[in-house]
């Protein structure tokens, strides 16, 4: 009978969301994904540590060219840190660290630190929000594309997130981010693809199941009620609270919120999650004004950052080495823009264009990518760094080098081609594939396309609940370019030729849509 | 009509969590003065105060309160509204603005698995006969109709009110799938909402609807049915808030008093050779009346009128509404003292306007009580509140007659959306109404668990992001319309407390606030950022660079407010 077909479509409708996530905690805690936790050993999937330096750090005064140090001083002496306070680096002499990153020196010189010289876009932004849109995207300036690249690539390791996640295959959060809300780089084609934890001291209550404060009202008492069932129903609070509680010794951090955040992800990395990406930040780089201590250079708001910074790198590093997790850890560091060559009157510096990015890690190969910024013999204002290397390149090479991203598969997710940088060790193991197959197996499936890449005619295979179904494709920004299905058909599975001769070549996002549910594949066309 | 099985449809949710034990030694984040002083004054519990009216200062936080329990909301035009108005205009409006009969439901249903044989797309339903094959179909275009008319509503508590008065006597659409019976019953409720408890009670009674659920039109003389006669009185007039006031007896009497009334799903006819003549006596309950046993044509009706008299000469008619009304609109926990200083005066109010209801929300909405800040945010928002609000808080719009089945479709998916969470209009899951308006002592607190809670997170972040779709349209927040309706959107502290103040039910600690600034800031100091930001988008809102990266952080935004437990609370 037609309508109890279309109320069991409905009702499925209803109940698969309700698997989906209804996972709670008691469930959850009693599944058999405890006890894989348990088992887990130290060889999972490679991990990356994102840093955000907020606010636009100043490359200058991170990394000094000591070849052009006349230079600096003609176009920043209000600002410049004393030629014999910068710290000396292996194997140069032409490049001195700020003193307060004595952390990340110490790291460098043991190998541990890849520096990459004068990462930029061209027609950079000098906007703040822009800016930083265009580094969490990876879009070109003149371009806006609504996901991030690091949800681009958790889309394409995990095709089926999030219909019926979590499971066995991947009991844990994608990534992790420590921070106050989504950021545009965990951003998928459709949805949030990091598990968000707002801040540490939530975090910290998260872990100790201590309760926020409610007011003793009556409205307080039914907000401590909701609450305590918040707590209970995040749905991978509980693996992230097994995973903590499973590493009790760990190496001295400092006292800073930026270490307080890099200590639980040492943690949770030790613990076991299957997590790959965690993303954490620290803001306060937008040095106007008051950049250093006027009486002392080496001082000041910029050096309190880079200080904080260093040192929770360099106690980061150490505690993975203790933990015995260093050799599938790396980190990278990012900032919007660098600051002007020149400072401006307020003892500050301006918005800029190209700055150093930072990787660390056991990992890495150590060294410096690309060679001393180059500057005006007397910097004016608007002068600026230019770029020698995309920060897409970046992005494209930690996808091919240390997440294993097969190099014909990058321009998929980083929407563009760009040429890699050798920013790793040779030889470094990459994940069986048999890893990455069970991740591409992960969760359900409803969407198939193939062939991937594509020239003419793509087939898209599907898996309706009835009623209603449409299949969209959507252009890096966001727009539908074709709709390939959109009509109603009965529960089961279809096939449909889509002819995509006519799309410019490029990756396109296949958006499958019914009964309340969606899921999103990547698709190339050549 | 058969009673086909659907019960398994409304019942995935989990298992409701019994309260826990408030946590002692909570200390107090930053709340207002006057709370402060309250707290000074006395321990956690409800309000003493009392039905006076209420004069004290009439601002945006009052309004938000006011609009945010007598209507689904708050909805920022209309607290801006009702702010141009003294608090009692505002009641005022929300209690005696004309009722206007909404358009009744058509066929928007018609689909490629199912075409109605008898009635066109776009042509009403109501008048065609009953068609197994079809019914389901039209229950559920009522359901969703009826889901439109609680989005769509205006500033009147009538939306509110009618699903006040479908908890209090309800029937189940899948008890009783008839698409024009449902819909006769839902305009029964609507026209009566705010009309006069016995008239209403009498309509119900007498509801086709009605006597299928409680199988009134099977009750007669040969083989009485104690259905409706048993529920009559413990669930919508007398209640059973306290033990052995009526008795067994008193059912088996109202159930032969009730014989001889059938239905075809359209009228109502009253056989009366299938009605018991003797005459009916009650209990000391009752006052030991005897109602006349009466033969012909009239007698159902006759013996009916004596019946619902009865009943509401007992005191605790009045008081068991009462209780109900306030649980509904005010708090969960009803004291000795809130008996006493509410429910008593509220009651003799009732019975005073020979049960009229509007007399009753007048007090009740005009009262120092209700507007007592210790009252204030102490309702868990039931799923219609959360859903509906955040459809009318947005001004998310359906595609309406531009495309009826996408319109039918993405309103029934939203009517499943609350089926999740546990509330579906239509389909309560019994007789007696939503738990969490009766079961105590967890009562509202029963639309929490660990199923639900995560379900209306996924629902809000649905909404942020990419919303409810049908075959061509979506149902989603548009975050920069929403934005531009605020008083200074281009302001950042304005942006957010405006907002805090719309979406959250207590206020946040300035800890939060500062939390949330970081989102709409990209983590940089400088508040004048976002106003760049908006200002630049303002200038040019089709360039996508600048509206999106507003956009985007809006998005977050929100998605970070409607994720937080406050939120939750009205």
């Amino acid at each position: 009978m037609k309508r109890r077909n279309f109320l069991k479509n409905i009702a499925a409708g209803v109940a698969i969301p309700s698997l989906v996530n209804g996972l709670g905690v008691r469930a959850y805690a009693s599944s058999p994904f405890s006890s894989f936790l348990n088992g887990l050993t130290t060889d999972t999937d490679h991990v990356l540590v994102i840093i955000q330096l907020g606010g636009g750090n100043d490359g200058l005064a991170t990394l000094v060219p000591l070849d052009q140090y006349d230079r600096l001083y003609n176009a920043r002496a209000n600002v410049l840190v004393p030629e014999n306070d910068l710290l000396p680096l292996t194997n140069t002499t032409t490049l001195g660290m700020h003193p307060a990153l004595s952390g990340l020196q110490n790291l460098y010189n043991d190998g541990q630190v890849r520096v990459v010289q004068n990462v930029g876009y061209p027609n950079p932004s000098l906007s703040h929000f822009r800016a930083t849109d265009i580094w969490m995207s990876g879009s070109n300036a003149d371009e806006y594309f609504p996901s991030g690249w690091a949800g681009r690539y958790l889309a394409y390791e995990y095709p089926n997130f999030p219909i019926d996640y979590p499971n066995p295959d991947m009991p844990h959060p994608l990534a992790v981010e420590i921070g106050y809300s989504m950021s545009l780089s965990l951003m998928g084609p459709q949805t949030g693809m990091g598990f968000i934890i707002s801040n540490p001291d939530d975090f910290y209550q998260l872990l100790a199941g201590i309760q926020t404060p409610a007011p003793h009202t009556p409205a307080g008492e039914q907000l401590a009620y909701v609450r305590l069932v918040a707590q209970q129903s995040r749905v991978y609070a509980q693996s992230i609270i097994d995973a903590s509680g499973k590493i009790t010794n760990q190496k001295t951090y400092p006292d800073t919120p930026l270490a307080a955040k890099l200590k639980i992800v040492s943690r949770l990395i030790a613990g076991g999650l299957k997590t790959r990406l965690y993303v954490v930040s620290i803001d306060g780089f937008d040095t106007h004004d008051q950049q250093v201590d006027p009486d002392n250079h080496a001082l000041g708001e910029h050096a309190g950052l880079l200080q904080d910074l260093g040192d929770a790198i360099k106690s980061f590093c150490d505690d993975l080495s203790f933990l015995g997790t260093a050799d599938r850890v790396a980190g990278m560091t990012f900032s919007e823009f660098g600051r002007r060559i020149a400072s401006n009157a307020s003892g500050g510096t301006d918005h800029g264009e190209a700055a150093p990015m930072f990787l660390f890690g056991k990992p890495v190969e150590g060294g410096i990518s690309g060679s001393n910024p180059q500057l005006p013999a007397s910097p004016t204002l608007d002068d600026n760094l230019a770029m020698q290397y995309d920060f897409r390149s970046v992005y494209a090479s930690v996808l091919r080098d240390w997440f294993c991203v097969p190099q014909d598969d990058v321009p998929a997710i980083m929407l563009h081609d760009f040429p890699f940088i050798n920013l790793f060790q040779a030889g470094l193991p990459c994940v069986s594939t048999g890893v990455h197959d069970a991740n591409q197996a992960a969760g359900k499936s409803l969407l198939r396309c193939w062939p991937n890449p594509v020239r003419t005619s793509m087939t898209l295979e599907y898996t309706t609940a009835g009623g209603p179904v449409a299949i969209q494709v959507l252009d890096s920004s966001g727009k539908i370019v074709a709709t390939p299905v959109n009509t109603w058909q009965a529960k089961g599975n279809y096939q449909v030729h889509w002819d995509a001769g006519d799309l410019p070549p490029g990756a396109y996002f296949c958006r499958f849509m019914n009964n309340g549910q969606q899921q999103t594949k990547t698709v190339v066309k050549v | 009509m058969s009673h086909l099985d659907r019960r398994t449809f409304l019942t995935l949710g989990t298992k409701p969590h019994q309260p826990s034990p408030a946590t002692a030694d909570q200390t107090l984040e930053r709340l207002p003065a006057a709370l402060e002083q309250k707290l000074a004054l006395r321990a956690a519990g409800p309000p003493t105060s009392g039905l006076t009216k209420y004069t004290g200062p009439w601002t945006r936080d009052e309004a938000i309160h006011l609009t945010r329990r007598a209507l689904l909301g708050p909805v920022k035009a209309d607290v801006d509204y009702f702010l141009g108005k003294t608090m009692e205009d505002a009641v005022n409006e929300i209690l005696y603005a004309p009722f206007v009969p909404p358009a009744e439901p058509v066929n928007d249903y018609n689909n490629p698995d199912y075409t109605d044989p008898e009635v066109p797309f776009g042509a009403s339903f109501l008048n065609a006969s009953y068609d197994p094959g079809a019914e389901f179909y039209r229950a559920e275009s009522v359901r969703a109709w009826w889901v439109r008319q609680m989005m769509g509503s205006d500033r009147s508590i009538r939306e509110k009110m009618t699903l006040f008065w479908h908890n209090h006597v309800p029937v189940q659409f899948y008890e009783t799938q008839f698409g024009s019976m449902l819909y006769r019953y839902n305009k029964t409720l609507r026209e009566n909402a705010l009309g006069n408890f016995k008239t209403l009670l009498r309509a119900i009674t007498l509801d086709p609807a009605m006597l299928f659920y409680l199988n009134g039109y099977l009750n007669s003389k040969f083989a009485p049915d104690e259905n409706y006669g048993r529920e009559i009185q413990e669930l919508f007039v007398i209640g059973k808030d306290l033990p052995a006031y009526f008795t067994e007896d008193d059912v088996k009497a109202a159930a032969r008093l009730l014989t001889g009334w059938r239905t075809d799903g359209f009228s109502v006819f009253f056989f009366a050779n299938e009605h018991d003549t003797a005459n009916k006596q009650f209990s000391a309950f009752y006052n030991n009346r005897l109602i006349q046993g009466r033969s012909g044509p009239g007698a159902g009706d006759a013996e009916l009128d004596d019946f619902l008299d009865m009943l509401f000469e007992q005191p605790e008619a009045a008081r068991f509404v009462c209780r109900k009304i306030y649980r509904f609109f005010v708090f969960h926990d009803i004291d000795a003292q809130t008996e006493q200083n509410i429910i008593v005066p509220l009651a003799q109010i009732f019975r005073d306007n020979n049960y009229d209801i509007l007399p009753v929300l007048d007090v009740l909405f005009k009262s120092e009580h209700f507007f007592d800040i210790l009252n204030r945010g102490a309702v868990i928002k039931s799923p219609v509140d959360m859903v509906i609000g955040l459809f009318r808080c947005f001004n998310v719009q359906l595609p309406g007659n531009a495309d009826l089945l996408d319109n039918f479709f993405i309103s029934l998916q939203t009517a499943y959306r609350m089926s999740d969470m546990l509330q579906i209009p239509g389909d309560p899951p019994n007789v007696a109404g939503w738990q969490a308006y009766y079961q105590k002592p967890a009562l509202d607190k029963i639309w929490i668990n660990t199923g639900t809670l995560p379900r209306r997170g996924q629902f809000t972040e649905a909404m942020v992001l990419y919303g409810i779709f049908g075959l061509n349209n979506r149902a989603v927040i548009d975050a920069l319309a929403w934005a531009a309706t605020l008083s200074d959107p281009a302001n950042l502290n304005a942006l957010i407390d405006e907002s805090l103040a719309l979406f959250l039910g207590l206020p946040v600690s300035q800890a939060v606030i500062d939390s949330l600034k970081p989102i709409l800031l990209s983590g940089l100091p400088n508040e004048s950022y976002w106003t760049l930001a908006w200002e630049l988008y303002e200038a040019d809102p089709s360039n996508e660079m600048v509206a999106g990266a507003v956009r985007q952080r809006l998005q977050a935004f929100l998605w970070r407010v409607l994720q937080m437990e406050e939120y939750q609370l009205s």
